[in-house]
């Protein structure tokens, strides 16, 4: 605990006091006549505009750990780590009209899940309970990354203790989180959200003008960068894409489109909101935040002209490359500034963990507890179960950081955007149509997760210290399939997940022929064609926090 | 609630604006974007261009949602009238 850094330390503090008192005065923002429902606290009373809408999906969306790992990537990979951009691009055109129905159809069935809703859709408990458990595995170790990024400012501040001293800042902040998301719900990211992204958006556009300025220009900072990936051994990395990994850039940039509403707490964010329109407004303006985020990306290359060196962890004893950023910040800026730039980034942390322990928290209520344990529970108890169920989420994911090596979640988190792909079939093609069989996309998913599983597993890290769960980015030669190896000697790269999906799928379409054949009952459906077009105002609509 | 698939619909609509939306995927085509120059503000051209696409994404769906705003939605009947309710119109 030496070198603390105090200007920024008190500033940061400072920070993290008033998002503090928002988190515990957000119970009362708008509230409605009870906040003993999944409606009120889960989902904010489903009556977000546009506004608090872009805040908080934004916020979501964009995490902390997006923030510190995404110029990381940059800084040791070069232009593959530029995907994020691509990805939250595309993001928006591609579910623009699926998110609108998944919308309607929830709002007018009263559904608070992904799970939730497939569950109406097929009448198939065994299914809804795959979407829900394939949910809450996903976000677990996503939380455990919000730590990642926070940690890596607090130790960036000097907070670098070994042991269980050094994780006590940690366990501070996530324990004053973790009381006023109990008490408020979803109106405290919500809320909290409007000082994040306003301190996010300041920090980035004065650090990507004032830092290339600083250093030289672009032409300068590029330069630098070509410079350094020449003379690293490893083929990969460079400030073009090579022959090898074109093909894993376009693909993790669509798996990763296409995974992320199907994660619980992005689909929280949305249906939090109140109408078709703000959903509509929010697909056009949320990309003001992927160009943010294209910007920050960069920022790893700026810290290789400003020859930036990774701070060690002193619990892990490596060197943490998430803190890349933060030593670039307090090595180019005044101290002050410092402090206002890490306190974006923490609290840019504590946004995404509280509205991810809310989506599991609803997950867990919904589709397990009410489902399997306590049939006829009253909102009132399913609002007390949610909240003590986002209490063991966070302190699950702060032991995850604690007692096991933060590599695990990282690994965790790898596997997390495979698997949540896997569930694409049952909860996004079926908002258009029910031809695959409800039987088939149970085999489909088991098939995905299980060839998913398999070949993350075969993957060596890039730089051969691990041999297993080391990437996401598997070379066509591996690719097998019951021994039969398709493209065989190619070292052309590509997504595992996209591959599990494309299984995935196959087995599904195999399997929904044979059962069709076999005229299998494909369940009862309880929505209609025009549930998936209601809006505001619409008599159809579930009234919100009754039963 | 119904017990066919076949009664309960899927209430899809077709509008050719939505197809807008399949343009932005055209920056997943990496042969065209990874390239060093031209350079601008000195960013190589596989950088200045993915930037470019936020504005083109931005585009295309900001038209999909002014176009498709006024839509008239059958909020209270399913889309297609059936032989019930043209029977209502006649009373």
């Amino acid at each position: 605990m030496s070198n603390i850094q105090w200007t920024e330390t008190i500033i940061f503090a400072l920070l993290f006091g008033v998002v503090t008192v928002l988190g515990f005065m957000a119970a009362r923002w708008q509230a409605g006549d009870t906040l003993d429902h999944l409606d009120e606290w889960g989902l904010g009373g489903r009556k977000f505009g546009s506004w608090i809408t872009w805040f908080l999906v934004g916020g979501d969306l964009y995490t902390a750990y997006t923030f510190v790992a995404v110029p990381a990537l940059i800084f040791g990979a070069g232009a593959m780590g530029f995907f994020a951009l691509p990805y939250t691009v595309i993001l928006y055109p591609i579910v623009f009209l699926p998110l609108l129905r998944m919308w309607s159809v929830s709002r007018v069935h009263g559904y608070v899940t992904p799970a939730d809703y497939v569950k109406g859709r097929y009448g198939s408990r065994t299914l809804a309970l795959l979407v829900a458990i394939t949910g809450l595995v996903a976000t677990m170790p996503y939380i455990a990354l919000q730590l990642v990024g926070l940690e890596a400012v607090l130790r960036t501040m000097g907070f670098n203790g070994s042991g269980l001293l050094g994780h006590l800042p940690l366990l501070i902040a996530f324990i004053v989180l973790a009381v006023y998301t109990y008490q408020s719900g979803l109106r405290a990211p919500a809320l909290i959200a409007f000082v994040k992204d306003i301190l996010i958006y300041v920090v980035i556009l004065v650090a990507v003008f004032y830092l290339p300025s600083k250093l030289g220009g672009w032409e300068s900072i590029f330069s630098a960068a070509e410079d350094k990936f020449a003379e690293t051994p490893a083929p990969g990395d460079g400030t073009l894409l090579g022959p090898n990994n074109q093909l894993q850039y376009a693909t993790l940039a669509l798996g990763s489109a296409l995974a992320l509403f199907l994660y619980p707490h992005s689909l929280t964010g949305a249906l939090a909101s109140r109408s078709r329109n703000v959903i509509k407004r929010n697909m056009v303006a949320l990309p003001a935040y992927s160009l943010l985020l294209g910007l920050l990306a960069l920022l790893g290359y700026v810290a290789i002209s400003a020859a930036v060196k990774p701070i060690t962890n002193e619990a892990t004893g490596r060197p943490d490359s998430n803190t890349i950023i933060p030593v670039l910040f307090e090595q180019q800026f005044p101290s002050w500034f410092a402090g206002i730039a890490f306190a974006a980034i923490g609290i840019g942390a504590l946004v995404p963990a509280a509205i991810m322990s809310i989506a599991a928290a609803n997950l867990w209520t919904r589709n397990i507890y009410k489902e399997y344990m306590h049939k006829d529970a009253t909102p009132a108890q399913e609002a007390k179960q949610a909240k003590l169920a986002s209490l063991v989420v966070k302190f699950g994911a702060v032991l995850c950081i604690v007692l096991i090596d933060p590599q695990f979640s990282i690994d965790l988190q790898l596997i997390g955007g495979v698997i949540i792909l896997q569930t694409l079939p049952a909860v996004a093609i079926s908002l258009y149509t029910r031809w695959f069989h409800r039987w088939a996309l149970v085999t489909g998913w088991a098939a995905g997760m299980t060839w998913g599983f398999v070949m993350l597993y075969a993957i060596p890290s890039a730089d051969g210290s691990r041999a297993h769960f080391g990437g996401s980015a598997l070379a066509l030669d591996k690719l097998s399939l019951f021994g039969w190896q398709p493209f065989a000697g190619s070292t052309v790269q590509i997504y595992v997940g996209f591959v599990a999906l494309v299984g995935n799928l196959v087995v599904a379409a195999l399997v929904t022929f044979i059962l069709r054949a076999r005229n299998v009952s494909n369940g009862i459906d309880q929505t209609v064609g025009s549930d998936y077009h209601a809006d505001d105002g619409d008599p159809k609509l579930k009234a919100i926090a009754t039963h | 609630m119904s017990d066919t698939p076949e009664q309960a619909g899927n209430g899809l609509r077709w509008n050719a604006w939505n197809l807008l939306l399949l343009v932005p995927l055209a920056m997943l085509i990496t042969p065209f974007i990874n390239r060093d120059g031209p350079h601008l503000f000195g960013m190589p051209f596989f950088y200045w261009s993915q930037f470019a696409f936020v504005i083109v994404g931005v585009a295309c769906v900001g038209i999909v949602y002014l176009k498709t705003k006024d839509e008239p939605v059958r909020t209270d009947k399913p889309d297609l009238l059936s032989a019930d309710d043209l029977d209502e119109g006649d009373r």
